[in-house]
Order: C-alpha cells, then sequence, then structure tokens
C-alpha cells in the first residue's frame, strides 16, 4: 500500500492540461507550483496491483515530461518499524 | 473546525511536504499557494504562526495541526524573512517533536542509575542541591548554561535568577561559541550590538561576498533569495571567499580559496588597495569615522585563567595608511595564497561607487582566535567607501542559532551582560536592581567564566552545581575530554534540561524534560533584530514544561517568590513587558507584547510604531540626532572606529609531525549536534553519519578511497570516521573538514580550545591533525 511523492513537469505549456490529467486519476492528488512550471503529485494507491496500473496510466499521459520521487512509503515495508513520528 | 487526522493522511502530507521540500531547493523562490487550500478544503488541519526552530535566519512557518497534534509545516507568505519558503530542516521542523525517546519525565540519579521520579521532587532536589553548594562554596560556585535555543524570557528569568537573585555572574550561554566575535566587533566598531542592516539589502545589492561562509547549507534560505535576486536584476555577483570548496563556492560567480587565518591579511590588503586607488569615501570617512589601534601579540587563551584586556589608542588616516604598508597584494599573495590579481579584484568591488555591497559571514569569521579583529578588519573595508547603512550595502554578520541575538545578546546572558549594558556599570547596575526588585549589591560588579572558564572551573572544582539547558556542551566543547572529565569528577552536580537524550543528558545528576518549541509560548530574536512570537500551539508530553517555568519553580524554591510572582497562564506576557523596560530608548525600544503576538516579527528598534530597517541612517532610524546623513551614535564620539588589526597566524598550524589542518562545521541536513533533527527520519536518512572530507590528493597518498576508514589524530585525542573525496565539499591539499552533527564521531575529542582574547569565542575552524587509515 505505497504512499509516494513527486515532483511532475509537464511538457511545454501543458502545466494546466497535465493538472487536470493528474487530478482526474483515481489514487492521485496534485497542486500546482504557482510560479514554477511543476506540480506536487502525491499517490496513495491500496495494492501492488493497482499501483502497477496507476504508474502505467501514469506513463501513457501526454502532457507529463517526467516524474521525480521524492518520497516514498510502504505499509508492508514499514510495517513494525512505526514510531512517534507517524500519527 | 479541526478533525483528527489519521496516520495514512499524515503520511500523505509528509509526502507531500517531502516534494514540496525538494522543489524549494531546486528552484528557489518557489511558492505554492494551492496546497493550503487543499489542506484547508479538507478541513483537518488548524495553522498557526511561529518561527522555526533552527537557525538564526528566523523563518516564519505556519504549523498545521490536528488534534494536539503538530502534523505539517509551510513557509509563511507573510514574513518577510522567507516569503513563504523554508529550507529542508524547516519542512521537516514538526517530526522532530516526536522521536520516539523524546524525555517525557524527569530522572534523577540514585546509586549511579538514573531513576524516573515527579518532576516536583526533582526541582526540589536542585533547589536543595543549589542552597548546598553555595552555603559550602559560594555563591560563585553554581552556574548555569543556556543557549542561543533558549526563548528570550527562558534567558531573562535565568539572568534575572542567578545575577539578580543568588547574586553570581556565572551566566554563560552557548551562544559563547558561535557569535561572541560578532559581538564583540560590533561592540569595538560601532559601540553598540548588532547588525545595522536588514534582509532586504539581499534584494538592493549588486556584490555579495561571503567571507568563510558556506550560506547554500547554513543559511539556505538567504542564500536562495541570493540567487533569486542575481537571476532577476542580472547585475548581481556573487564571490565565495572560502578556505574549502563548498555547495556555495559552486553556485557562487567567483570563487577564492585562502589559507586557513589568512582573512586577516586579505582584508587588509582590500584596504591598503582602496586607499591606493583613491578609492576612500572622502567624505564619509571624515564625517563619521575615527581610527584607533590596540594591542597586538595577544595570546590564544590555551591556559587556565587566562586574563586579556585591549588597550584601544587613537590614530590617524595617514597611521592607519602607514600600518597598511606591509599588506600589498604581493605580500599578502604570499601568506593566504589568494592571487595578488583577485586581491586587486576585490577591493575593486568594494571600491566601485556605482556597486552597492553586502558582505556575510558566520562561523568562519567569528570562531576565529582573531574573530574580534576579522570582524573590525571588514567592517573597515565597508567603512573606508562608506558602504554601509544603505540598501544594499551592508556589512552583515548572521547567526546560527534560533535566538543567539534575542536570548544571548539582547537579554544579555553572558557573564559580562545585563539585559542593558554590562554588570562592571554602576548604572546598568541600578536598572537592574530596580527593575529586578533586588537590592543594587546583589549583583556582583565583576564578569566570572567566559564558557571555555567556566568548563575549566567546573573541572578545577571552582564550580560545582552547573545548570545546562538546550544545549549539548558534552558535544560542541572543544578539547572536550577534559570538559567531559570535569563534569564526570565527584562532588559534581549536573543538571541538563532538554527534548532527547545526549553525551550531555549521559553526564547528568537530574534530567529535567523540557516543552520544545510550539509546545511553550515565547519568542525568539533572528539575526535581522527581528523578535518573533510563538504560542503555545500542542501540549508539551507528559510532565515537560517550558525552560522558563523550570527556572521559576526553582527560583521559589529558594525564596525568590517576590521576584517571580506570574501565573503560568500569563507568565510569558508578563516576563516580556518587564524585560522591554530595559530598553526603552529610541536606539532599542522593543515592540509591545501584543504587537509581537500580532505580526510573524517585528524589528526593533521599534519607535512610535514603526521598525527600523537601516541603523545609523536617519532616514530610517529615529535614534539618529546629528543632524548629519549618518550618525554612529554607539560610541560617545559619534563615530564608526576602524581599526589597525595585524595578521597574527592560528594558536595551532599544520607542522611536520601533524600536518594537516582540521576544519570543522555543519550540514544543511542537520542542526548543530543532531539531537533534534537525526531523529527525522527524512533528514536522518538523507544524512545518517558524518565523514572526514579529504582532498582527492591527500587520499590517493594515504591510499583511502571513497568511505574508508581514516583515523584522525591531533594532540588531544583521536576519533576514526569515514572518507569522503570529492563528496559535497572539497577542502584544499592539507586540509580535512569533518561536520559535527553526528554524536557517534565526536570530532572535538580532537580539536583545540584556543579562542580570541577579545570574545573568548573558540576556534573551530583551525587546529592541527595528522591522519592515518584506519
Amino acid at each position: 500500500m505505497p504512499i509516494l511523492g513527486y515532483i511532475a513537469s509537464p511538457r511545454s505549456g501543458a502545466k494546466k492540461e497535465l493538472l487536470q490529467e493528474l487530478n482526474a486519476l483515481q489514487y492521485c492528488e496534485a497542486f500546482p507550483a504557482d510560479n514554477v512550471d511543476i506540480l506536487i503529485l502525491v499517490t496513495d494507491t491500496p495494492d501492488k496491483e493497482t499501483e502497477a496500473m496507476l504508474q502505467q496510466q501514469l506513463k501513457d499521459i501526454n502532457a507529463l515530461e517526467s516524474l521525480s520521487m521524492t518520497f516514498g512509503y510502504n505499509n508492508e515495508l514499514h510495517e513494525g518499524e512505526r514510531n512517534d513520528n507517524e500519527a | 473546525m479541526t478533525m483528527k487526522l489519521d496516520r495514512r493522511s499524515f503520511i500523505k502530507s509528509a509526502a507531500a511536504t517531502s516534494a514540496i521540500a525538494t522543489a524549494a531547493s531546486l528552484f528557489p523562490g518557489i511558492s505554492f499557494a494551492g496546497w493550503e487550500k487543499l489542506e484547508d478544503a479538507a478541513g483537518m488541519i488548524t495553522w498557526h504562526k511561529a518561527p522555526c526552530r533552527f537557525c538564526g535566519t528566523g523563518c516564519g512557518v505556519l504549523v498545521g495541526v490536528s488534534g494536539e497534534r503538530a502534523v505539517a509545516v509551510k513557509g509563511d507568505p507573510n514574513c518577510s524573512v522567507n516569503k513563504g519558503l523554508c529550507c529542508v530542516k524547516g519542512y521537516h521542523s514538526v517530526q522532530a517533536l516526536y522521536g520516539k525517546d523524546r524525555i517525557t519525565r524527569a530522572k534523577v540519579r540514585k546509586n549511579g542509575e538514573m531513576v524516573e521520579v515527579p518532576i516536583t521532587e526533582a526541582l526540589d532536589l536542585i533547589a536543595a542541591k543549589m542552597k548546598e553548594t553555595i552555603s559550602s562554596h559560594g555563591k560563585d560556585s553554581v552556574a548555569v548554561y543556556g543557549s542561543g535555543q533558549w526563548t528570550i524570557p527562558d534567558g531573562y528569568v535565568a539572568s534575572k535568577l542567578f545575577k539578580g537573585c543568588i547574586g553570581t555572574n556565572n551566566v554563560e550561554a552557548n551562544a559563547r561559541l558561535c557569535m561572541a566575535s560578532a559581538v564583540t566587533g560590533f561592540m569595538t566598531s560601532f559601540g553598540i550590538d548588532e547588525p545595522m542592516g536588514c534582509y532586504e539589502d539581499i534584494e538592493h545589492a549588486n556584490v555579495f561576498v561571503t567571507w568563510g561562509n558556506n550560506m547554500a547549507e547554513m543559511h539556505p534560505v538567504l542564500f536562495s533569495r541570493m540567487l533569486a535576486a542575481r537571476k532577476r536584476n542580472g547585475d548581481v555577483e556573487i564571490i565565495d571567499f572560502a578556505t574549502r570548496t563548498t555547495r556555495t563556492s559552486q553556485a557562487a560567480d567567483k570563487s577564492i580559496l585562502f589559507k586557513p587565518q589568512t582573512d586577516l591579511a586579505v582584508a587588509n590588503a582590500i584596504c591598503h588597495e582602496i586607499i591606493r586607488n583613491n578609492w576612500v569615501n572622502r567624505d564619509f570617512v571624515n564625517k563619521h569615522v575615527s581610527f584607533r589601534k590596540g594591542l597586538t601579540n595577544i595570546g590564544y587563551g590555551v591556559e587556565d585563567h587566562f586574563q586579556f584586556q585591549d588597550k584601544p589608542e587613537g590614530i590617524n588616516f595617514a597611521e592607519f595608511e602607514t600600518f597598511l604598508k606591509d599588506y600589498t597584494p604581493e605580500r599578502v599573495e604570499k601568506i593566504s595564497g589568494v592571487s595578488a590579481r583577485d586581491i586587486r579584484y576585490l577591493a575593486s568591488l568594494y571600491g566601485d561607487p556605482k556597486k552597492k555591497v553586502t558582505s556575510f559571514w558566520c562561523m568562519g569569521m567569528n570562531q576565529h582566535t582573531r574573530g574580534t579583529w576579522i570582524n573590525n578588519l571588514v567592517y573597515n573595508i565597508h567603512l573606508l567607501v562608506g558602504k554601509i547603512s544603505t540598501p544594499g550595502n551592508s556589512p552583515f554578520s548572521l547567526t546560527g542559532q534560533p535566538s543567539a541575538c534575542g536570548t544571548v545578546r539582547e537579554v544579555g546572558t553572558l557573564t559580562h551582560k545585563l539585559p542593558h549594558g554590562v554588570v562592571m556599570n554602576e548604572h546598568d547596575r541600578q536598572m537592574a536592581a530596580e527593575i529586578w526588585n533586588v537590592p543594587v549589591e546583589n549583583i556582583d560588579p565583576k564578569p566570572t567564566y567566559h564558557t571555555v572558564e567556566m568548563f575549566r572551573a567546573l573541572d578545577r572544582g571552582d564550580i560545582r552545581f552547573i545548570w545546562i539547558q538546550v544545549t549539548n556542551p558534552m558535544v560542541t566543547m572543544p578539547k572536550l575530554k577534559r570538559y567531559r572529565d570535569g563534569a564526570l569528577k565527584e562532588d559534581r552536580f549536573i543538571v541538563v534540561s532538554d527534548v532527547y537524550p545526549t553525551p550531555t543528558t549521559d553526564v547528568a545528576d537530574v534530567i529535567l524534560p523540557a516543552a520544545m518549541w510550539i509546545e511553550q509560548e515565547g519568542m525568539f530574536g533572528n539575526s535581522e533584530r527581528r523578535t518573533q512570537h510563538f504560542d503555545e500551539i500542542v501540549p508539551p508530553p507528559g510532565e515537560a514544561m517550558s525552560d522558563t517555568w523550570q527556572l521559576i519553580e526553582v527560583a521559589r524554591r529558594l525564596g525568590y517568590e517576590k521576584q517571580f510572582p506570574w501565573s503560568r497562564d500569563e507568565y510569558i506576557g508578563k516576563i516580556w513587558e518587564e524585560y522591554r523596560r530595559f530598553h526603552d530608548s529610541p536606539k532599542h525600544n522593543m515592540a509591545p507584547y501584543e504587537v509581537l503576538r500580532a505580526r510573524p516579527g517585528v524589528q526593533w528598534p521599534f519607535v512610535n510604531g514603526r521598525e527600523t530597517r537601516w541603523r545609523f541612517n536617519p532616514k530610517y532610524d529615529p535614534a539618529c540626532t546629528s543632524g548629519e546623513d549618518f550618525h554612529f551614535y554607539g560610541h560617545k564620539d559619534n563615530r564608526a572606529w576602524i581599526w589597525a588589526r595585524p595578521y597574527e597566524p592560528a594558536a595551532e598550524s599544520p607542522d611536520q609531525e601533524y600536518n594537516f589542518w582540521l576544519n570543522t562545521g555543519r550540514v544543511v541536513e542537520h542542526w548543530h549536534t543532531g539531537s533534534m533533527t537525526r531523529r527525522v527520519p527524512v533528514l536522518h536518512n538523507a544524512m545518517p553519519s558524518s565523514y572526514v572530507e579529504i582532498n582527492p590528493d591527500d587520499a590517493a597518498e594515504l591510499g583511502v578511497v571513497n568511505g574508508d576508514m581514516v583515523k584522525i589524530i591531533s594532540r588531544r585525542g583521536e576519533v576514526a570516521m569515514p572518507a569522503s573525496i570529492n563528496g559535497r565539499g572539497v577542502p584544499p591539499r592539507g586540509m580535512v573538514f569533518v561536520p559535527f552533527f553526528d554524536e557517534s564521531y565526536l570530532i572535538n575529542e580532537v580539536t583545540l580550545d584556543a579562542f580570541c582574547p577579545i570574545s573568548k569565542q573558540p576556534d573551530y575552524k583551525k587546529c592541527a591533525v595528522r591522519l592515518e587509515k584506519a
């Protein structure tokens, strides 16, 4: 059940379109930078299969130039590691 | 309305925060108003203003709270310091509240073991031990050692209790280790402390010179403002003047490396060239500057009971010019390794009347056995060309802790200081006695121990009881072994107030659980004279309480109820208004409590409802009364002082046996000793352990590759740690650099406790070591 954070770069001139397409996808929340042509994307999928499917959907978005992952969390990997920094 | 945030939402918020932090490091000045709307629309989080917990920049943050838990941070767009931006530490700062080994209960050493006790029992024991120690060994056998992370009320009540009530000047703070030279630099050059400029200088300057200051890692938000100004304005140059290549060097337009300690010679050579080329602003100098020289060959303070008192002597411009004749660019090239051409280039930047120049510095100039002198010398450059106290023209000393200025410099939590003035001055003692409601005889006119000497006194047994709050000296003291062994001696009683276990709590007899940052109300004061208030936003855990309240509880147990009468629901406001009385003048007036509560920060002097951005300039500063275009009112002659200060070598330089310089410092991910940031998973994973940077040619000679263990050996001790070659920073041949954030590698076992004889600030940037492949 991964939660991943990314910086999403749109193709030239396609920031608005990319924002709409990302927010239209299930398991995705995106919001734009005000003054730079990038977006922040956070994904939250329930299982490996859904995650793989979402990855394919992301690859199919024409307005998306690149995704850079900045944060990764997976329940299965982190089980038993919970500390007080996780609410 | 506030709803409880579930664990998954918290992780998603962390994912977004992490992406924003990364974006901020890639795109200085980037903002994300949409995130705020998204979070607000979810209705899960309420936002509260505070200054950031970490460095002295004083970024305004908005802390997102769900239930009773801080869950998110974003930059405060209304705070002029950072305008919505944070650095990677700031964005993850609230996670530092929730490490799993947080100290939540008091502990007392019983039969050699630390045992949890009710906090009231611990406070009773502290008060009893203080009484007993004073009774047996005198008032100067007890001490308090705080920090630039003390809130202003913390430091104020510590000073009032120890100096005003108990009557000892055994009050010091770790800011002695980080900015005492900046204070003595200001006092000797201007007769009054703290910068004349403000961060807005960044938007006006054409040239920035960073003097031994890796701003890209130590003050990343201000560095981002510089980069943004360069991008926006075009006609902007950044010159990195340093002893090793860093991220700041990489982003600068020009990187100039100098040999350790020789910044003194280069600064004098710049002045030499300014005079030789007739770039002196004669009108400014004639009206606003006078000249002094002081003693030379002033020592290094490595012996106990070291004493030094400078003897300023007036000289004239011609004598100053004669003094500089030893500092031709060619001669200084031989001393410093900086080419005569680069020296002339630096001089031309300062000398060009069309360019506005801001000089930034921090630990490189302050942690220096001639720290006061090098501060003086950079002021000399600005004063000779009249580039000071106007937008963009600013010699600017940055600070490393959130309230080094607010608590240590303004409240005066150093042995010789009072909230206004110094203990040596009768008028200042009378003012303190009146405001504190104590007999004036209580306040001792003689300073006792500066920080290094305080820990020497603990080792010798002159001090038997010390209360350490919000700092970690068992990591940060130079020549550490002596001071740790001293703290562990029998008949020493050590109280430590902190939020996490550290090597300092390891030597404690009593540990008090402290409220951290937004778990208490308080104020910080940042590098640009800005006072920043924060509320108690979340409750402290367990029995943790603010350091201020711990001190009040003990003060009352010692019989000082009359001096500490406040109730727990209003004490911060009452303390602030009492403290403000010390600064009731146009030179230093502080904003009222209600004004501080309402704003992200207020710059002093705050006069007739207005903040002061540039001091000594009558267009901005209401304390200027001379009728001239500038008024340097700190000294009695109403002038700024240019000092003839020579180059003198470091206390210890490499030789045949110990053939490397050791330089120590910080990294962007961790804040000082790492006791908070190493408990933030993202920051810890990004920089999990310390290392020694070695020049690739030196590493090849040693037969060392990246990650190999290297033993660093000095006359004081040794430590083995992994090598970093061509990593984030690259020292020149003959130098190694070690970050000090990692308590697993105590680099201060190796360093030397030499200090500037005027400021008493130790030099963590220079000692001699040798290397061995471990």
